[in-house]
């Protein structure tokens, strides 16, 4: 049982990563990541969103019957995006201002169709819960990472306006790297979030053959000894 | 398993999906009702906001109740009045200019002397790190309009320095500053047109102490 769970983490978190592994959601991707505190703000929104979306394609999957799943999946994310758009525009509206725009973004994000197709609706509540939790935080890890990035070339700059979404507690966040930097707008535009992917992309498969090697050629070695 | 077999069926695959499609929008129009009066609230709370911040000093009446609909070539304009024991004191309006994205919303704040109170940009989708410098929490560009008047720079410096006029544009972006600089120069030709309508002191309802 503990296995299964981390076997769910280490997929959500790693190994088969929204962005590193699966290259979905893209699209929101490249429009939110000019800064690590946007990247942030969209990875939450989305996670909540996955957890419920996860949560309720689990416990309604007997009644769904397979030729008409992908319609109603749809109609599902959709009212779930909506209602967390309505209440969080009614009762926070502070945090609204901030996230507004990458909530409406959120159904555009075809990585929650795709764990409702193929995680939530073939496994039980708990593990679709855990598992629209794993994949949300892996995504807001890669956004942020991907913002992080674009943000200190752009800008010079790492975590600016945090206190916006955070409030004013996480100012410390904020900090210039290079005082007096002009900014290089490339990495602010889109072309800079491609280049940003791809290089990001490169280095995860680079990593991931090292440990490959290492974890194929460690016994050999052992057994020299 | 019944239910196997129930799913298969084409009335039950109907059933779902209008089933679905009900309790959706049920629970969509619950949550719509439910935060309707919260929504417009915070919504009116953003618009005070934003107003305050181009209206420095005190007014006492309410300002979003005092409203004046000005019939403009490309629309009707809603202008807000401030008001100090009765007098109208200084109009707030919104002003429209295109930038290198598409619309620059800002709103004005002109004194009833005819005197820039203060602007502000509320909507822009102009490049990050370029044409953003508007905004005043980048640079303080905007607040250059404040105490201008139309007399004060003359209509002709009424520019970016580029156009020979009296305002700074940025490095790299020429045509946002252009935008609002005009923007702001309509705002004060609409003011001038009409001004008796905006300094009309006959008690609206609903807005007199």
């Amino acid at each position: 049982m503990n296995e299964k769970f981390a076997r769910i983490i280490q997929d959500g978190l790693w190994d088969n990563n929204v962005v590193f592994a699966q290259m979905l959601a893209l699209c929101p991707l490249l429009a939110v990541t000019s800064s690590a505190t946007n990247g942030l703000g969209m990875g939450l929104a989305t996670t909540a969103v996955l957890v419920l979306s996860n949560t309720i394609v689990s416990s309604v999957r007997h009644l769904i019957s397979p030729e008409v799943r992908i319609p109603v999946y749809i109609v599902l994310i959709a009212t779930l995006v909506t209602l967390v758009d309505m209440s969080l525009n009614a009762w926070a509206h502070e945090l609204y201002k901030v996230l507004g725009l990458f909530i409406a973004l959120i159904v555009v994000n075809c990585a929650i169709l795709g764990r409702a197709e193929s995680f939530a609706s073939k496994n039980n509540v708990l593990d679709a819960a855990l598992d629209g939790l794993m994949m949300g935080l892996g995504f807001t890890f890669a956004l942020v990472l991907i913002g992080g990035v674009r943000e200190i070339l752009g800008s010079g700059t790492l975590f600016a306006n945090a206190h916006l979404l955070l409030g004013p507690a996480f100012a410390f966040l904020e900090t210039t790297l290079v005082s007096d930097y002009k900014g290089f707008l490339l990495m602010i535009l889109p072309p800079g979030g491609f280049m940003a992917v791809g290089l990001l992309l490169a280095a995860k498969r680079v990593f991931d053959q090292r440990r490959e090697a290492r974890a194929t050629t460690a016994p050999v070695a052992e057994t020299s000894i | 398993m019944k239910l196997e077999q129930l799913r298969t069926k084409l009335g039950y695959q109907g059933l779902l999906l209008g089933g679905a499609a009900l309790l959706t929008s049920a629970a969509l129009s619950f949550a719509s009702r439910a935060t309707e009066a919260d929504i417009r609230a915070a919504e009116e709370a953003d618009l005070k906001q934003s107003l305050a911040q181009v209206l420095p000093g005190k007014y006492d009446n309410e300002l979003l109740k005092d409203t004046v609909e000005l019939a403009e070539t490309g629309g009707v304009v809603t202008a807000y009045r401030a008001r100090r024991a009765g007098k109208v004191e200084a109009v707030v309006y919104r002003v429209i200019g295109y930038g290198y994205a598409g619309a620059i919303t800002c709103v004005m704040g002109v004194s009833r002397e005819g005197k820039i109170l203060g602007v502000r940009v509320i909507k822009h989708a102009e490049t990050p790190g370029l044409g953003d410098k508007i905004e005043p929490a980048k640079s303080d560009w905007i607040h250059g309009f404040d105490n201008k008047s139309l007399t004060e720079p003359a209509p002709a410096r009424w520019a970016v320095k580029k156009d020979g006029g009296d305002f700074d544009q940025f490095a790299g972006a020429t045509i946002t500053p252009r935008a609002v600089v005009k923007a702001v120069k309509g705002g004060l030709d609409l003011f001038e047109r009409q001004k008796s309508q905006l300094l009309d002191e006959s008690p609206t309802p609903g807005a007199q102490p």
